[in-house]
């Protein structure tokens, strides 16, 4: 069976046989960049065109379905409509920091992906924080939403950043706890020692009550953090035309677009690996015959088609719940959210040192 | 692979981001209008500058987090051994909480939560 370890390995072997190590490093380090590159482009292709399908099966309607099958080439051509679109830089715009902030916001995105397990050993760069330089990246996002937000001279861009970094500053708080209980059950911060502690059963059967608490709360958090319906409010599109992005047109803010759409799908990457084990397959204890047959389907089916049920159940979220008032958000968060996921985590704890799982 | 690939990555998000911005500024028709460079804000004329002052409203939530974060980053090394420590970690980690969540009944009581 062909899988992706194979590849890089017959790859690995195949460079080291022919070449100095030196170059080796740098043929590795450019198919790294081409490959993390066309992963972008397709994720936003692909996660664009889900959305749109997604609300348009919820709403009972078609959604796009003219151009190429089934409409699948919807985003491609939207694409090419961005790249023809004018640039517009406003007039009284600051306008080194206006340039600046999509470059943030996408380098934030793009050095997220290091980490990222996306089938068995085939990773970036597996280092041993994996989980602490995933959440420290990804708030450096929020400097670039302010910075747009700011720069673009308005108010109400000025607003949805204010209001974005509010948000996004206030949920990390919970999405980090409940990342913890998990870290305190499988002792590691690395992220294929998090989805091999996982062989026997993933964490959300393996770790009782706290674990789902600490799922659902990491749900609720990320959709927060990704700045998604039901806490929109930094671009609520009724009261703040489109918040920080407002003033952003042509490729600058597709590549907000793009920004956005990734970090859903990284967030939602590590809530699969975090919780439901990754690459991991489908075990039931010791029906010998099932897991065989759980274990013929590739590795990398199993992770995507994970992050993509998430990703799905957040789009749902978005079509299920109307949006939240700013004072309601923060009182989510502060008065919910916070003391439930320090309690959930002291419960973990005490599960973990009496090896109360399974 | 080492810290090396961070390096390549933020290289490749700059030459994605700058080649994609490069590339529209081939196909793009420049017209230039005297309102095109003005803020958008539902087509009324702005007023005056967004860059005065204002109620922020939730700056205290900032200094909270401030507070909370730094907890966060403590925690992360004592999540690691809590397994291997056994029961003196589980009880310093409910008397640290103990103190935050003081602090936080605190600022709570103060009205630092409530939305002004």
């Amino acid at each position: 069976m062909i899988s992706f370890e194979h590849i890089t390995k017959w790859l690995q072997a195949w460079l080291n046989a022919h070449m100095s190590p030196i170059l080796v490093l740098a043929v590795e380090t450019v198919l790294i960049v081409i490959l993390a590159i066309a992963l972008f482009a397709v994720l936003g292709l692909v996660l664009v065109i889900m959305e749109r399908r997604v609300a348009a099966f919820m709403q009972i309607r078609m959604g796009p379905n003219r151009v190429g099958p089934w409409g699948l080439l919807q985003s491609t051509a939207d694409t090419v409509k961005l790249i023809m679109k004018e640039s517009i830089v406003p007039t009284h715009a600051d306008k080194f920091l206006f340039n600046l902030a999509p470059f943030i916001v996408m380098i934030a995105a793009m050095l997220i992906l290091a980490p990222v397990n996306f089938a068995q050993r085939f990773h970036i760069w597996d280092l041993n924080i994996g989980i602490l330089f995933i959440t420290s990246i990804s708030s450096i996002s929020v400097i670039g939403i302010l910075m747009g937000g700011w720069a673009s001279s308005n108010k109400y861009s000025l607003l949805g950043a204010m209001r974005s970094g509010a948000q996004i500053v206030s949920y990390e708080l919970s999405a980090g706890l409940s990342i913890l209980t998990i870290i305190v059950l499988c002792g590691s911060l690395k992220v294929s020692d998090i989805i091999a502690s996982q062989e026997t059963g993933w964490w959300i059967f393996k770790g009782h009550i706290p674990a789902i608490v600490a799922f659902v709360i990491y749900l609720i958090a990320v959709t927060a953090e990704t700045n998604r319906a039901p806490f929109d409010l930094a671009e609520a599109e009724s009261e703040l035309t489109a918040g920080f992005h407002s003033e952003y047109s042509g490729m600058r803010f597709a590549l907000f677009f793009l920004a956005e759409y990734i970090n859903i799908f990284i967030v939602c990457a590590v809530g699969a690996t975090l919780f439901l084990g990754g690459w991991m397959p489908f075990h039931i204890g010791h029906l010998q015959g099932f897991n065989h047959v759980m274990d013929y389907i590739p590795s990398s089916i199993w992770f995507f088609g994970k992050t993509f049920f998430l990703i799905f159940v957040i789009m749902w979220f978005r079509w299920t719940f109307p949006r939240l008032r700013i004072d309601q958000l923060l009182n989510l968060e502060w008065k919910y959210l916070l003391p439930i996921s320090m309690v959930n985590l002291l419960v973990m704890t005490v599960v973990a040192i009496y090896h109360l799982h399974f | 692979m080492g810290s090396f690939t961070l390096i390549a990555l933020a290289i490749a998000a700059i030459a994605f981001s700058a080649g994609g911005i490069l590339i529209a500024q081939i196909f793009v028709k420049k017209t230039t209008n005297i309102q095109k460079g003005e803020a958008y804000e539902c087509g009324i004329p702005s007023e005056g500058t967004p860059y005065n002052q204002f109620n922020v409203g939730y700056y205290l939530f900032a200094l909270i987090f401030l507070v909370f974060d730094v907890e966060l980053v403590f925690m992360y090394p004592w999540a690691v051994v809590v397994k291997q420590t056994g029961l003196p970690a589980l009880i310093e980690i409910i008397i640290f909480f103990f103190i935050l969540f003081m602090g936080f009944l605190y600022a709570h009581k103060k009205g630092a939560l409530k939305w002004m």
